[in-house]
C-alpha cells in the first residue's frame, strides 16, 4: 500500500525538478533557418546605395566562399559587429551585405559612419529573399560556398570570439 | 547632434509597408483562404502572435508573400509547407501529429482510459 501513496508524490516532485531547471536555463528567441545545405534562392536585387553594385545569385557561383551578411542601418547589434565586419575584411573574406527595408540615405549615412566592409549591397525592401533563405530577424550572417550553397548560418550579431569560427566556415566551404 | 542619433536609436525601419501587408486580395474567396492560413502562422519577430495579428515589418512582408501566392493559384497548404520549409515547425501555429509530438496526444487518452478501468474497477466492486 505505501508505494501507491508515495509514488505520486516523487512524480510530482520530478515534475516541479523538472520545472526549475528550465527555468533557469537562458531564453532562446532565435529561429534557425531550415535552408542550410539548400542552394540560395534566385534573386536579382538593385544596389542599396549609390557607388555600389547590387548582387544576383550568380555572384555567389564563382567558385569563391563569401559571406552574406543581412543587417539593416535600423538595427543596433550592425553597429556592434561593424568592427568585427571589417577585421573580416582584412582577413580577406568577401562580404555581399543585403540590406532589409532600409533606404539609400540611411545605407550611406550607417557606412560613412561605421565603415564599409561589403563587396557589394543589395536592397531586400519586401524581405523576399531575407524570407526565402530563412532568416528571421538582423543581423545573420550566412556562410555560402562557390557554388551558392548555403552552408552555415550565424544568427545575431558577430562577435570577436566569432571571427574565427567564421574563417573556419569559409575554409570548410572551399 | 541628438536627431543624427535618432535613426539607428528607433530600431525600426522607416520604409512603407509591402504592397499586400494591409491590402487584401480581390477575390474574396481567395482573401479568405489568406485569412485563414495567416491566423495560423506565428510572426518570427513578435513570436507570440501571428502574422495576421502582428504589425511588425516583417509579418507585413509575410503576410505580403502569403496574399501573392494564394493569388496565383498555390494552396494554402503549399504557402505553409513552404515557410515550414525554411522555419521548421515553429512558424506554424497548426497543431500537427509527428514523430516527436504524439506523446502529447496519446498521453491523455491513455490516463482518460487508465481512470475508466480504475472507475469500472470500483463499480463493479461496490455493486457486488
Amino acid at each position: 500500500m505505501s508505494w501507491r501513496v508515495w509514488l505520486p508524490l516523487f512524480l510530482f516532485a520530478g515534475f516541479l525538478g523538472l520545472a526549475a531547471y528550465q527555468l533557469t536555463q537562458p531564453k532562446d528567441d532565435f529561429v534557425e533557418s531550415g535552408m542550410v545545405g539548400e542552394a540560395l534562392p534566385y534573386f536579382d536585387l538593385p544596389a542599396a546605395m549609390e557607388g555600389v553594385n547590387g548582387a544576383v545569385t550568380t555572384d555567389f557561383k564563382d567558385g569563391t566562399p563569401r559571406l552574406l551578411n543581412i543587417w539593416a542601418s535600423w538595427c543596433l547589434p550592425c553597429i556592434a559587429e561593424a568592427p568585427q565586419l571589417e577585421r573580416l575584411k582584412e582577413a580577406g573574406v568577401p562580404i555581399v551585405g543585403l540590406a532589409i527595408r532600409d533606404r539609400p540615405e540611411d545605407v550611406a549615412r550607417f557606412l560613412a559612419q561605421h565603415g564599409n566592409p561589403y563587396t557589394r549591397i543589395a536592397r531586400d525592401d519586401l524581405s523576399e529573399v531575407q524570407l526565402a533563405i530563412g532568416s528571421s530577424g538582423v543581423p545573420e550572417t550566412f556562410v555560402i560556398d562557390g557554388r551558392g550553397i548555403i552552408r552555415y548560418q550565424h544568427l545575431g550579431d558577430i562577435r570577436e570570439s566569432d571571427v574565427a569560427m567564421l574563417v573556419a566556415e569559409l575554409e570548410k566551404a572551399r | 547632434m541628438l536627431l543624427s542619433l535618432a535613426p539607428p536609436l528607433a530600431a525600426q525601419d522607416s520604409m512603407p509597408p509591402a504592397p499586400f501587408a494591409y491590402r487584401q486580395l480581390d477575390d474574396p474567396t481567395q482573401e479568405a483562404a489568406a485569412q485563414d492560413l495567416m491566423e495560423t502562422l506565428r510572426c518570427l519577430k513578435c513570436q507570440s502572435q501571428s502574422i495576421a495579428d502582428s504589425d511588425a515589418p516583417m509579418a507585413g512582408d509575410m503576410r505580403h508573400q502569403v496574399r501573392i501566392r494564394i493569388a496565383a493559384g498555390e494552396d494554402p497548404e503549399a504557402v505553409r509547407a513552404w515557410l515550414v520549409q525554411r522555419y521548421g515547425d515553429y512558424v506554424s501555429y497548426r497543431p500537427e501529429v509527428s514523430a516527436v509530438t504524439w506523446p502529447l496526444f496519446a498521453i491523455p487518452a491513455v490516463l482518460v482510459l487508465i481512470a475508466a478501468v480504475v472507475l469500472a474497477g470500483r463499480l463493479r466492486r461496490r455493486a457486488s
